[in-house]
């Protein structure tokens, strides 16, 4: 397997398959996982190998999928739940908040609710109403959930394998506008830390963070800077809880700037904690204000509208010149 | 004739005139049925009501029922008896440390004694436990240490107990969360091949919430061994049962698929009969089964509420002639299976409980300041571990304070 291409959804695939092969007590569940793989076909061919009883086509009841995890989880299994998409993950909201997030705690860490709970997230496919969110800031937010969303093919496995492999509650976001994006992904090597950003792109003049499918946005759009003659650092943040404030903050030492990118409204965001919390760090370092850049305080419009909502290279760049121009 | 898009039609479809006539007719309908539905209550209540499951009278006599066959030994009597005395005390203390500025607040048990020990008694030790926050008697049956229970009630812990000590998990204040936990814990057991039960607790008011459907749903599609055991005691702090219900709550079940019963939840054997015959039915792999434990909240929702707002004193006063303890003591005279010496060493023992209970909570000292940063996630957050440090920082900061303020005051 090792050093092969594939896609987002293939490596996630994989790494499920993976999780289920080396740990008995790994489920996947969820509507419409089993037969049909899901959807996105990420779980594509799940069931017909581990069987019905490890992966769960559930009712259609999302509270009901996240509070027979936990209650799963309780009893020893480690449930790698699917939602079938972001907007519809609000009636296991209350679940995951007042359960998931705290149930560790409440118990002064006598349980443990290792579950994961995936998310297809973010717009860019065309999609009618609610399947085009990107709500991670509302996850972020709780302490006790662990957030993250991979970029690439060879992210997706390795976050995945790890996510599974962590002993707290993770909300794995999948950028589903990239769920065919295509990367070598090796199974045999060794991964960095689930939560630890990654220098996506090295530059000098600026760096832009982002996570998910942002990521590859801002590095066409370092591309372009590069041809306008702007050395353009891309920050793969890969989580948004925790962040690794460490990473940006020695990239912004190094640039002086920072743009933030994420699709999901600007306000009380991820960007706007990066930009507190960089401001803070690299005050002394800072030549200009942390931008960002993300969707607006509206509704996720009608899909014939959304490339004016997404961040797109115009909007990344028109950031990147505003930064540099301080 | 033109076919007219929804959107574009501009009168609203419904008149408002037969809207009116048909939400006063419902309401009506609703009225009279809330009328005959708290009369029915009444006599469901009584004896005779067919309905429910009643082994021992107010008057503590013997009864049978068809289903539910009972012959527990001497020893099992005295023994509930002692679980309903030593747990009622306990309740009556930690409502009067409430009442003494010790807890912060307390959900009494107050009436439901014989729902909580009968259905807990009925239970083996590797059966596993979701409480909801008033289940001190069921805690006491599985061996959890009651003044473990304070501790949340006092504001220094969440619960804070080894849920797998004693197989109960935590309190659970968010109203009916716990069903799913249980379902999903008991799908867990069923794919181990275990022939442990689950026990949901809930209430009339948690039967509202769509978690508790979808507990329904979800135990009845796997076949899942949990029991689902509400105790109906009549009003979710001021609403009373009717305002969640048009049918008897017992009777969700057959929509899902699986039984349900309606016990008199103020007889401890009914109790304990119809719970073994539950548990027996999740264990031997028949799946779910709903339990009503029809009995009354004699004291207030928590010391924060004020019932006489809402129900009359002659509704409370008619429940205590159908008091559980009363009822057993009753029986165990009759039959002569207690002497005075017996009846004297449980209230010595409850005395001595509510005294350890008292005591402990006096001694209960106040969480570590740092105590919130621990176990908020059990594989570490960087986030937390910066908050920690800084937080440390900051208290460490006063703490010289004093020091150079008495070095200052002794200079003088």
């Amino acid at each position: 397997m090792a050093g092969t291409r594939m896609p987002i959804a293939k490596a996630i695939n994989e790494a499920l398959r993976g999780a289920m092969e080396d740990d008995a007590k790994v489920l996947v569940m969820g509507e419409d996982v089993g037969k049909l793989g899901g959807v996105f076909r990420v779980t594509d061919g799940l069931q017909k190998d581990f069987g019905e009883d490890r992966v769960i086509d559930t009712p259609l009841a999302e509270s009901g999928i996240v509070g027979t995890a936990i209650g799963l989880a309780l009893s020893g299994y480690r449930p790698v739940v699917e939602i079938q998409f972001d907007g519809f993950v609000f009636p296991a909201y209350d679940q995951i908040v007042t359960q998931l997030a705290k149930m560790h705690a409440r118990a002064l860490g006598k349980v443990r609710v290792p579950v994961v709970i995936r998310i297809p997230y973010a717009g860019g496919i065309g999609a009618v109403e609610h399947h085009s969110e990107s709500p991670e800031t509302l996850f972020a937010h709780v302490a006790g959930l662990k957030c993250v969303s991979p970029s690439n093919a060879a992210d997706a496995y390795w976050m995945m394998r790890q996510s599974i492999e962590c002993d707290d509650p993770v909300i794995f976001f999948e950028p589903k506008r990239r769920y065919w994006d295509k990367a070598e992904v090796d199974t045999e090597s060794t991964p960095g830390p689930l939560h630890g950003a990654r220098i996506a792109r090295q530059g000098s003049d600026l760096t832009l963070a982002a996570y998910g499918p942002m990521v590859k946005t801002c590095l066409e759009a370092a591309n372009a800077a590069e041809e306008e003659g702007s050395s353009v650092e891309v920050v793969d943040m890969r989580s948004m809880s925790p962040i690794d404030f460490d990473t940006l903050q020695r990239s912004v030492e190094r640039t002086g700037r920072l743009v933030v990118v994420h699709e999901a409204p600007v306000f009380l965001g991820t960007g706007s904690e990066v930009a507190a919390r960089i401001t803070e760090r690299c005050f002394y370092h800072l030549e200009a204000p942390v931008l960002r850049v993300g969707g607006f305080h509206a509704p996720y419009p009608p899909a014939r509208l959304e490339d004016e909502y997404l961040p797109g290279l115009d909007r990344v760049l028109d950031a990147v010149d505003r930064a540099l121009a301080y | 004739m033109t076919v007219e898009g929804t959107a574009a039609r501009s009168t609203p479809r419904r008149s408002s005139g037969g809207t009116g006539k048909r939400a006063s007719a419902a309401k009506k309908a609703s009225t009279t049925k809330s009328a005959s539905a708290a009369k029915k209550k009444k006599t469901a209540a009584a004896p005779t009501e067919p309905q429910l499951v009643q082994l021992l009278t107010p008057e503590g006599e013997r009864v049978e029922h068809p289903d539910y066959a009972i012959d527990p030994s001497p020893e099992e009597l005295r023994g509930l008896y002692r679980d309903m005395v030593l747990t009622r005390r306990f309740d009556g203390e930690a409502t009067a440390l409430q009442r003494q500025g010790e807890l912060g607040l307390w959900a009494s048990l107050l009436g439901q004694e014989a729902a909580q020990i009968g259905s807990a008694r009925a239970l083996r030790d590797d059966d596993y436990v979701f409480p909801t926050y008033r289940e001190h008697g069921v805690a006491w049956c599985r061996g959890v240490d009651p003044t473990n229970l304070l501790g949340m009630f006092r504001g220094v812990n969440n619960g804070g107990w080894d849920p797998n000590s004693n197989n109960f998990h935590l309190y659970t204040i968010v109203i009916g969360s716990q069903t799913l936990h249980a379902t999903g814990y008991a799908m867990g057991v069923a794919k181990d091949g275990g022939d442990s039960a689950v026990v949901a607790y809930f209430g009339d008011g948690a039967s509202s919430q769509g978690d508790v459907a979808e507990a329904f749903t979800f135990s009845a599609v796997y076949n899942a061994p949990v029991v689902f055991f509400c105790q109906n005691n009549q009003w979710a702090i001021s609403e009373p049962a009717e305002r969640q219900s048009r049918v008897p709550l017992y009777q969700r079940a057959a929509g899902y698929g699986f039984p349900g019963v309606r016990v008199d939840g103020n007889d401890v054997l009914a109790c304990l009969a119809v719970t073994k015959a539950a548990v027996e039915h999740a264990r031997s792999g028949q799946g779910p089964m709903l339990v009503e434990a029809f009995t009354y909240r004699m004291g207030a929702h928590t010391t924060a509420d004020d019932p006489t707002r809402y129900r009359r004193a002659e509704e409370r006063e008619s429940w205590e002639a159908k008091d559980p303890i009363q009822r057993l003591r009753l029986l165990l005279e009759r039959e002569k299976l207690v002497d005075q010496e017996f009846l004297d060493g449980v209230e010595e023992e409850a005395d001595a409980l509510a005294k350890r209970a008292r005591e402990a909570v006096r001694a209960m000292p106040n969480p570590d300041s740092m105590a919130m940063f621990e176990h908020v996630y059990a594989d570490g957050h960087s986030l937390v571990d910066e908050e920690r440090s800084q937080y440390a920082e900051y208290l460490a900061s006063f703490a010289t304070e004093p020091e150079s303020g008495a070095a200052a005051q002794g200079g003088k």
